[in-house]
């Protein structure tokens, strides 16, 4: 087995050398599965094999990719009726996986953006790239002119009668736009708002018409199910689900950084043997286990294996995959605060809890850690953190991933937040002082 | 139907609909802020949480936002369960973290939907201890006063301003909890419709700003329902009075009608009554111009020596109908003549026929809003009847609705409806001499003179019948959407002078009614008893009554300035030495050459029955009494009659209107209960809220002694706090809206049968004409001669929404809000004749200069004149008589953009 076969999204990355260039990538059987799957399959066919293979979207949610496509494959199929949409907004906190694929590996995301075209119908499909991703953009670019320049784009490509036309829209820069609605709405020019659902994007989306919005790695895993079949896939992944991803993890650990391995790698085995461990003198306390609008995970969870199911059931959700190590250096409070100022500023303004409730909830957790804390604090955090919170009240999940590092951390460190409050002071800024 | 259990008890309501909405049509109460009835739900201020069960056994249920659930039958909820109360007391706290501690000296202060749901919610401790967040406001013009500190962004403002009247200057800008609503930068709202920005949100954001002048809580104003005077719509308005002065109006509900909403010529246009140029007295010409004011009686005695068996009275479409009638009684129909021009006479007459004729429809604006195809011929009706133009906007959006239905979106998920249609639209097609605020949505225009709009609808009309011809054509294009329509609508009026417009739109209407189509006509008259008026009819036309005045005739002038019908020069020589009593509230050009003038009351100060485009007459009652010698027209009548020892016979409103509708109309009874009618068997409706601050402070202007309560023997309704306002009554008499918990304007659906739905008793209001089996005309145009030449241009009547309204010029800030009066060019015909944009051009016949504006509609060859001043000049004016004005100062520019930008 090749290393491409066992990591076939990063294998063939070699960082030194820059984005892989488009001969490069053919060399080694790049879009050879659009070419087959283009000229010998059909858009269902596609569609089954994705399904069989039981890809999940990669953005967070883990929505099965197959039948997200299924919503989307019935009628109108007019041609150009429908959009593709790559959602390359990574604004997660912690988060750099896409950014990795796009600036290392461009040809692989329009490979999967063609696949999945094909098999909505869609004729017109956009990358919605962050905006300060400068270097993605200039090497999807090049990737694109490359990809026009051999008629892997454009009108009939792969000499069939499929027509894609490919765009890169680069955001004005909003987190909210990672959001799949609320990037449509910035797609259109509109304030980057989320929408309501339903209508879900498969049924209206982009200008009214179906759409479907997929993450960067979600597509990057498509051309090799293509191209080594749905078995191949499953058996990649550790646990029940299937394939690999891209796991990296920022704090305090002697080597941070980012690695394609197989879904279901324990958490400690990620830390230990591929980060490095911890650096010395620090002591892992908690994990945010898939970017900052994730549950904490503490000691007791980090034998567990990092899938979907397993991280959900342990209270938390595997996100984005990219962890944020907490060592015992770092205030849970301030933290708190930190992450609470991250999302109280990246509200779009539109539903109450969030828009007035986070702003209220940093300057509790403010008060708190600058030793002001007073009696009844905590459970006016503990209220506002219930009504933000609990998915529904509030109009997105922004606000409710918001919540899901808080909430936990009230769980998890309380007895650090009742110090605070007790002893009007920060323990940690003295420790902080010694390092 | 379907059966929602509220706390464990069952509902009958729609289902569909959002639960919100049933909760409130089934009178209960649940907090809201960012749904609105005509505006529909978008999830944003999360107020509305109610509990939501799966079923009996489930004891814990699901937090969920009423405005975005849609109800099924056998739902059940529960607005009372602690959760859903925490909830939204929860989301009062964070809207109240920002919202300024100003209540008192808040306009919105008593009447906040705002205070109304904190109260509600119970919030009353504050726990949040950071700042508030300030804001530097903008000036927004002269009607809407601007004060960000107290929004709790709902977005209702731009909801309403941009997404349903078309608004563009009025956005959301920035984002997290530094939202803020307002222009890029300071400047007057363009729309004609920002006034309900006052109503719209609800709390003291946007606030009605010539009301906070002389400002007055609305727990302290009198007011009684009324009917607009500003056009022929015939919106129904809350004029409201402190101190024996007008002060505000405010929207008064009508299904049918205006709904919520109003325009802004209707809400701004009423301060005329306060005018210095009232006259206030009877008064006696005595030498050039000077009038001897202070003895009445001899003012009725001069008056009546005037009077004899020949004596014309001129009666005007802007007086109620008893004014009129009264008039007429007094002169005798063979002497009487209705007060509009022989040109005006004969549309208004031609608008009488398609109103009897059952072979068309005239719609109510509701219906208006379901039109699927619109076709508008000549008129500008965002300029003539603004109303109006606003429920066109919504009927263009009915296709959205169809689309979110397929894609079953409810279609009171207003966002989701918009995102889904995007731009799509229903047919509307416009044919007029320069553009209009409605282009926009058309799907196309056509542009020309009265004689090319109606050379376009004769050939719609061909078109139905022949389909060979040209697909990419205008014509075409229009009888291809009229014929494929459920509920096709033309609408026309009299705003270009020309009843061949209202001629052609018949014949074109009456070929489809032919083919099988259901057609709808709206014709615009030009004022708001225009219709009244013409069916009360008098056997002398104002060319004729003109004849006879100059041949020595006396003559009666009521609530009519002449100089509004005819021209100066025609009115100068025929009244130049007449025998003329003039009765009216200002004193204008025609009371210049009065001999007797007597003070008439203004619509706010008297009851009477205006009657609309679509013959609806509407009882518009007193709210207060005029001060001074001012009193009703028919009351000055009656005592000239009087004095003549011939009296009319009646003393009391009531006994005019009882004459009236004897020898006119029976229906006028029934338009509104008579002065006996009580509630409860002994109550009557009062003009005062039950707050109002004590007896001692009414007259506080002038002294705090306790006034006696005037007992009215007019209306039904009391000058007094007391008697009962209980929404069931007759909808005629609804004198405000006011509910225990509801002191906003919100509180109108406790008056209504259903949110948005009639009032409990009824929508107030009767057509007077009743379709009769007669055919209408068929027959097509004769050849029409177009004289236009190279070196001449045709003459077109401009009207503006401000500045082109008889009374609301008097209203300072419609005043403050009018343009520059201009004049319209294509852009070759201004280059032709060397007139840069903004500069002032003398026309000839006009004394004052008019500011060029460049129209992008217009065509070459013709000329756009304010329609005021149309009558001043002949139908075409020729190059040599136009004439750059090198002195020229244009107004202020806070008045751009009233002519359309096309």
């Amino acid at each position: 087995m090749s290393l491409q076969d066992k990591q076939p999204m990063v294998g063939l990355v070699d960082e030194q050398a820059g984005p892989l260039s488009i001969s490069e990538y053919e060399r080694h059987g790049g879009y050879t599965a659009a070419l087959q799957a283009l000229s010998q399959k059909t858009p269902i066919e596609v569609i089954e094999l994705v399904k069989e293979a039981g890809l999940r979207g990669r953005g967070g949610a883990g929505f099965p990719t197959g039948l997200k496509w299924s919503f989307a494959q019935g009628e109108p199929a007019t041609p150009g009726y429908k959009y593709m949409v790559c959602n390359g907004d990574e604004m997660e906190p912690g988060t750099f996986k896409d950014r990795y694929l796009i600036e290392f590996n461009p040809h692989l995301l329009i490979e999967g953006m063609i696949l999945g075209s094909f098999a909505i119908q869609a004729e017109k499909a956009y990358v919605f790239l962050r905006g300060e991703y400068f270097d993605a953009y200039s090497a999807l670019d090049e990737a694109i002119k490359e990809a026009k320049a051999k008629n892997y784009l454009g009108k009939g490509i792969f000499g069939t009668d499929v027509n894609l036309d490919l765009r890169i829209h680069s955001s004005g820069g909003r987190y909210i736009c990672g959001e799949e609605t609320a990037l449509l709405n910035a797609l259109e020019g509109k304030r980057a708002q989320p929408r309501s659902k339903p209508p879900f994007p498969p049924a209206s989306g982009a200008w009214g018409r179906p759409t479907i919005v997929n993450n960067v790695e979600t597509f990057c895993n498509v051309p090799g199910i293509l191209r080594n079949g749905a078995q191949w896939y499953k058996d990649l992944g550790l646990t029940e689900d299937a394939g690999t991803k891209l796991y990296g993890i920022s704090g305090r650990v002697n080597k941070p950084g980012l690695w394609e391995l197989p879904m279901g790698t324990p958490i400690r085995e990620i830390v230990d043997e591929h980060a490095g461990g911890m650096q010395n003198g620090f002591k892992l306390r908690g994990i945010l286990p898939g970017g900052a609008s994730t549950d904490f995970l503490v000691e007791e969870h980090f034998d567990l294996p990092m899938d979907y199911a397993t991280i959900q059931n342990a209270g938390s959700r595997m996100g984005t995959g990219t962890m944020i190590l907490m060592d015992d250096s770092i205030c849970p409070v301030d933290l708190s605060r930190n992450l609470q100022h991250f999302f109280a500023q990246e509200s779009c303004g539109f539903c109450t809890p969030c828009r007035e409730g986070l702003p209220w909830v940093e300057q509790l957790l403010a008060k708190i850690e600058n030793g002001e804390g007073e009696e009844g604090d905590l459970e006016l955090l503990d209220q506002n953190a219930l009504y933000i919170g609990a998915p529904g009240n509030t109009f997105c999940l922004h606000a409710t991933g918001a919540i899901e590092p808080l909430q936990s951390a009230l769980k998890y460190f309380r007895e650090d937040f009742e110090y605070h409050i007790k002893n009007k002071t920060c323990p940690y800024k003295k420790k902080q002082v010694n390092h | 139907m379907a059966k929602l259990f509220i706390d464990g008890v069952a509902h009958e309501v729609n289902e569909g609909e959002n639960l919100l909405h049933s909760v409130l049509s089934q009178q209960l109460d649940l907090p809201y802020f960012c749904w609105h009835p005509s505006l529909g739900s978008i999830g944003a201020c999360r107020q509305c949480a109610v509990i939501s069960y799966a079923n009996e056994e489930d004891t814990r249920g699901r937090l969920m936002m009423a405005c975005m659930t849609s109800v099924t039958d056998g739902m059940r909820i529960s607005l009372k369960a602690p959760l859903a109360e925490n909830f939204r007391t929860t989301v009062i706290e964070w809207l109240m973290e920002n919202h300024p501690h100003d209540c008192p000296v808040c306009e919105e202060g008593g009447e906040c939907h705002l205070q109304d749901m904190t109260v509600m919610t119970g919030h009353s401790f504050r726990r949040y201890q950071g700042p508030k967040r300030t804001w530097q406001n903008q000036d927004l013009g002269p009607f809407i006063g601007h004060e960000m500190n107290r929004c709790i962004t709902c977005y209702r403002c731009v909801r309403f301003y941009d997404d349903y009247a078309g608004g563009t200057d009025l956005a959301a800008l920035g984002s997290r909890d530094r939202m803020f609503f307002g222009r890029f930068e300071d400047g007057t709202l363009e729309s004609e419709f920002a006034g309900n920005l006052v109503e719209v949100c609800p709390t003291g954001v946007f606030t009605d700003k010539p009301f906070a002048q002389s400002y007055t809580r609305k727990w302290d104003l009198q007011t009684a329902p009324s009917v607009c005077t500003h056009c022929s719509v015939g919106c129904n308005v809350f004029p409201a009075e402190r101190y024996g002065e007008f002060r505000r109006i405010t929207n008064r509900y009508h299904v049918e009608i205006n709904g919520y909403f109003l325009c802004d010529r209707g809400r701004f246009g009423t301060h005329f009554v306060n005018h210095v140029k009232r006259i206030k007295h009877a008064g006696i010409k005595e030498s050039d111009n000077i009038f001897e004011f202070g003895d009445p009686d001899r003012a009725i005695e001069q008056a009546a020596s005037l009077v004899d068996d020949h004596t014309i009275g001129i009666g005007s479409p802007r007086a109620s109908f008893e004014n009129n009638f009264a008039l007429r009684e007094l002169v005798g129909k063979e002497n009487f003549c209705i007060g509009v021009n022989d040109q005006e006479l004969e549309i208004l007459n031609a608008i009488i026929k398609v109103l009897q004729s059952d072979e068309i429809h005239t719609p109510t604006l509701q219906e208006v809003e379901q039109a699927d195809a619109i076709f508008i011929v000549g008129e500008d009706i965002s300029n003539t009847a603004a109303r109006t133009a606003l429920s066109v906007r919504q009927a263009t959006r009915l296709v959205s609705l169809e689309l979110a239905k397929n894609a079953a979106i409810p279609t009171w998920q207003d966002a989701g409806v918009r995102d889904h249609a995007q731009h799509e639209r229903n047919p509307l097609f416009i044919a007029t001499p320069a553009a209009t605020r409605l282009d926009d949505i058309a799907k196309d225009t056509f542009s020309g003179s009265v004689n090319d709009i109606l050379d376009v609808v004769y050939t719609v009309s061909d078109h139905i019948t022949d389909e060979t011809t040209d697909e990419q054509q205008f014509a075409h294009q229009v009888a291809q959407a009229l014929c494929n329509a459920k509920r096709p609508l033309v609408i026309t009026g009299s705003g270009l002078a020309s009843v061949d417009l209202i001629h052609a739109a018949t014949h074109l209407c009456a070929k489809l009614n032919d083919t099988g189509v259901k057609i709808s006509l709206l014709v615009v008259p030009p004022e708001v008893n225009s219709i009244g008026v013409a069916l009360l009819g008098g056997d002398v036309s104002l060319s004729s009554a003109l004849t006879r005045i100059t041949a020595g005739s006396s003559a009666i002038v009521m609530e009519n300035d002449l100089y509004q019908r005819e021209s100066k020069a025609t009115l100068d020589k025929a009244l130049e030495s007449s025998k003329l009593v003039v009765l009216d509230h200002l004193e204008h050009s025609t009371v210049e050459h009065a001999t007797v003038v007597f003070p008439a009351t203004t619509i706010v100060e008297q009851s009477g029955t205006m009657v609309n485009y679509e013959s609806r007459a509407q009882r518009s009652f007193q709210v207060f009494e005029a001060k001074s010698e001012i009193q009703p027209a028919w009351k000055w009548l009656n005592e000239i009659a009087t004095k003549l020892a011939k009296p009319l016979g009646w003393n009391t409103y009531e006994e005019l209107l009882d004459r009236c509708a004897e020898s006119t109309y029976a229906e006028l009874l029934e338009v509104a209960p008579s002065a006996d009618y009580r509630i409860r068997g002994a109550l009557r409706v009062p003009r005062q809220t039950h707050r109002y601050s004590g007896r001692t402070a009414m007259h506080a202007d002038v002294n705090i002694h306790e006034p006696k309560t005037k007992v009215d023997p007019d209306t039904p309704l009391s000058y007094s706090m007391e008697g009962l306002n209980p929404g069931t009554q007759n909808g005629a008499t609804i004198p405000y809206t006011w509910s225990p918990g509801w002191n906003s304007n919100q509180s109108v659906f406790k008056f209504q049968q259903e949110v948005g739905g009639k009032l409990v008793s009824g929508d107030p209001g009767l057509r007077l004409i009743t379709p009769n089996g007669m055919k209408l005309p068929r027959e097509s145009k004769n050849a029409l001669s177009n004289d236009r030449n190279d070196n001449t241009l045709e003459v077109i009547p401009i009207h503006q929404v401000f500045g082109s309204g008889e009374l609301s010029n008097y209203s300072w800030p419609i005043q403050a809000r009018s343009p520059t009066p201009c004049v319209l060019f294509n852009q070759a015909d201004a280059e032709k004749l060397r007139l840069a944009v903004g500069s002032g051009a003398k026309v000839a016949g006009l004394t004052e200069s008019l500011e060029v504006k460049v129209d992008t509609r217009i065509p070459a060859g013709l000329i756009g004149v304010p329609a005021n001043l149309f009558r001043e000049m002949g139908s075409t004016l020729g190059f040599d008589q136009i004439d750059h004005d090198p002195d020229f100062v244009a107004k202020s520019k806070t008045s751009e953009n009233l002519i359309a930008k096309g």
